[in-house]
């Protein structure tokens, strides 16, 4: 009976605990933080991404509170950790809006985990901003919420690679192609969108494999595509198995004409210091920011960025970027609304166009951005964009040397 | 297509050799102690990392840095068997998974602290040299990796089969209560077994950590192989995670190359499943009247 009784009591205290929490509004009062929630990848297969996602969003929160917060208050970023897993970043979520009542949202790594989280920010009405979630999945659930801050959609990201290649003199263009792909929904459209345009125009695919994400020993894969001796290589990879392919191929002495990996080369010091950085000369991957980009306040990011947390400026993870400009464009709807709504921000980031450091961006009804990413290649120990020409630095290396 | 088969199958034979060395240490945990060690590819991870800060802090190439690796995790091996797994008085093979889970996160946490959630890799010079057979370029790093593997496997062979101590461990493994009656310090050779299974998974992890670019978070997909080796190869038994290692690794790799990559883990999983309808106890295990 006394165990009941004190189980009772403990309930009710939980009980009584919950409503005090449910009855206080933090977004009441000027003089509260702005609370924005997010879930990151802190552990697991995307936590490298995770890591580089909190470094943006920080500094971002630190210049905005350094001009005075979000309408006057200043912001605070609550992290919790979903370890990249689907399930988890759905509780986090969940939790972040129901128990914690957060003012707004953005969004995790990753296309696999954005389309499960934005489904839980869409039940509460919570604009979904988010860095890394561009796969076409992402956008065709007809949600009004989701804000997906690169320059291109994720599926035409190879279209501008695919483009330079069959642009290139009839004599040097491949004949052959080899591509690998984690099932992924990030990575895998880009591949069949690539392989797709190059098959059309002729280039023979020699080894087609897709490999589940959960993949670890990549060694018999990157084996078969190097026994395929195909003239390019297309790669629809994240960071471990981009460094993965790499080594196996410079262990076989295989070198192909041109490669490009979808993730991985755009990691700066964490990929060029894995592979050697004499290796990373002539590797291409598709980009939609890099550090000398003559964008708006793009100088100001990167110095902000080694201040904060040293190394070089060919060290900034784009998702360090990408998780900026997230905050830009919250930052600009909430200025034009003079609000933080989320129903308001919903309509105002569907309308006009956003200035950030990855340059300006306008989101359509699903909320695809509207701009092109860009082909980015190694040279010389540092990512400059070499295509399309409009915003190319340098010309593409082609063929890329052998491994050192 | 022959060829990359071929190619596949050797590749499986050296890797399988590695994930056997890993797996050894967790059969002979389960043998001795009844204890299912889901934190196994935590330590193997832990051990990784030990090698990394000796190699970049001193230069101590990773092999040689087991002299002092295997050591240090032997030591760290026994504490955490006396602080953790000794207090586990009943129901000792469901808490045993609870606890060895939590112990998989903590030292998960601690590494995350310590060296930030980014990837890591041991880069040696062997790690892209190698010798090329036929068309296929074997990087000495698998060479080394199976040659450590079988030098240790057939140490721990000896130590079990030759010595006072090992028959002491096989008597464990055979019936703990009837050991502790005949006068076995069943607790110490538990304590040991421990230490031992971690300096294993020492050396397991100088290869992990050499062909694969790991954090902190990669003991996930790890663990899961390492189960699923000792369960085809039969709990507790050596030469059965040996065969099963190996088993896996050459039909998962020659699926991939030949098939798919996303048949790999089925085609294996299916082998398994029929393995275990015939053989519930695995290849090599035994059956245990309670």
């Amino acid at each position: 009976m006394r165990r009941t009784l004190l189980g009772s009591a403990v309930i009710l205290m939980l009980g009584l605990t919950g409503c005090a929490n449910a009855g206080g509004s933090p977004g009441a009062g000027s003089g509260k933080p702005v609370v924005i929630g997010v879930s990151l990848s802190l552990d697991g297969d995307f936590s490298g991404d995770g890591k580089a996602l909190q470094q943006g969003y920080d500094l971002w929160a630190a210049d905005i509170n350094a001009r005075g917060g979000l309408l006057g208050r200043k912001v605070q970023l609550k992290y919790v950790n979903d370890a990249s897993s689907t399930q988890q970043v759905v509780t986090n979520y969940q939790n972040l809006i129901t128990r914690d009542r957060v003012d707004l949202t953005f969004g995790p790594f990753s296309s696999l985990l954005t389309i499960p989280a934005s489904e839980i920010a869409a039940r509460y009405g919570y604009a979904f901003p988010e860095p890394a979630g561009g796969g076409p999945h992402v956008f065709d659930r007809g949600l009004k919420n989701v804000f997906f801050v690169q320059p291109a959609p994720v599926v035409d990201n190879l279209v501008s690679y695919a483009k330079w290649l069959l642009a290139l003199p009839a004599d040097q263009r491949p004949k052959t192609a080899a591509y690998a792909t984690e099932d992924d929904p990030f990575t895998q459209p880009q591949v069949d969108r690539a392989r797709s345009l190059l098959e059309a125009a002729g280039v023979q695919t020699v080894s087609n494999k897709v490999y589940p994400a959960e993949t670890t020993d990549f060694t018999p894969l990157a084996l078969a595509v190097a026994q395929s001796h195909a003239d390019v290589v297309v790669l629809g990879t994240q960071l471990p198995d981009a460094i993965a392919f790499i080594q196996t191929f410079e262990q076989q002495h295989y070198s192909p004409k041109s490669l490009v990996e979808t993730t991985g080369p755009d990691q700066g010091a964490q990929f060029s210091d894995k592979i050697g950085t004499a290796n990373t000369e002539g590797l291409l991957v598709p980009a939609g920011w890099w550090p000398d980009a003559k964008t708006t306040a793009n100088d100001q990011f990167v110095k902000g960025f080694l201040a904060k947390y040293g190394g070089d400026a060919a060290s900034i993870s784009a998702d360090a970027a990408e998780a900026y400009s997230v905050g830009e464009v919250v930052q600009q709807a909430v200025g034009r609304t003079n609000s933080l709504d989320n129903a308001k921000l919903i309509q105002a980031m569907h309308s006009g166009t956003f200035s950030t450091i990855q340059g300006n961006m306008a989101f359509d009804a699903t909320g695809q951005p509207n701009g092109q990413s860009f082909l980015v290649q190694w040279q010389h120990g540092q990512t400059v964009p070499v295509y399309p020409p409009a915003v190319a630095v340098a010309k593409p290396e082609y063929p890329k040397p052998s491994w050192q | 297509m022959s060829g990359l088969a071929v190619e596949a199958a050797a590749l499986g034979v050296l890797t399988g050799g590695v994930y056997a060395l890993m797996a050894s240490g967790l059969t002979l945990i389960f043998g001795v102690m009844r204890i299912i060690n889901v934190g196994h590819g935590a330590l193997v991870v832990l051990g990784a990392y030990l090698s990394f800060v000796l190699f970049r802090q001193w230069h101590i190439d990773p092999f040689l840095g087991l002299v002092v690796t295997m050591p240090v995790m032997f030591g760290l091996g026994v504490v955490l068997e006396l602080v953790f797994i000794r207090p586990l008085r009943t129901d000792r093979e469901a808490l045993s998974v609870l606890v060895t889970y939590a112990l998989a996160l903590g030292i998960e946490g601690v590494l995350g602290l310590a060296f930030s959630a980014n990837f890591q890799q041991l880069s040696v010079w062997y790690e892209s040299a190698g010798v090329q057979v036929g068309d296929f370029h074997v990087a000495y790093v698998y060479g080394f990796g199976f040659l450590l593997s079988v030098a240790m496997l057939s140490g721990l062979g000896l130590l079990l089969t030759r010595t006072t101590f090992g028959a002491a461990v096989r008597a464990t493994m055979l019936n703990r209560a009837a050991a502790q009656l005949i006068g076995i310090d069943v607790a110490m050779i538990s304590a040991i077994a421990f230490g031992i299974g971690m300096a294993t998974a020492a050396a397991g992890g100088v290869v992990f950590g050499i062909t694969t670019a790991f954090n902190p978070g990669s003991h996930y997909d790890l663990i899961s192989r390492l189960l699923t080796i000792i369960v085809l190869g039969g709990l507790g038994s050596f030469r059965g995670a040996i065969v099963a290692a190996v088993l896996m690794l050459v039909v998962q790799d020659v699926t991939a190359v030949l098939w798919s990559p996303t048949w790999a883990a089925f085609t294996f999983f299916a082998l398994l499943t029929l393995v275990l309808v015939a053989r519930p106890q695995g290849l090599y295990g035994m059956r245990v009247r309670e």
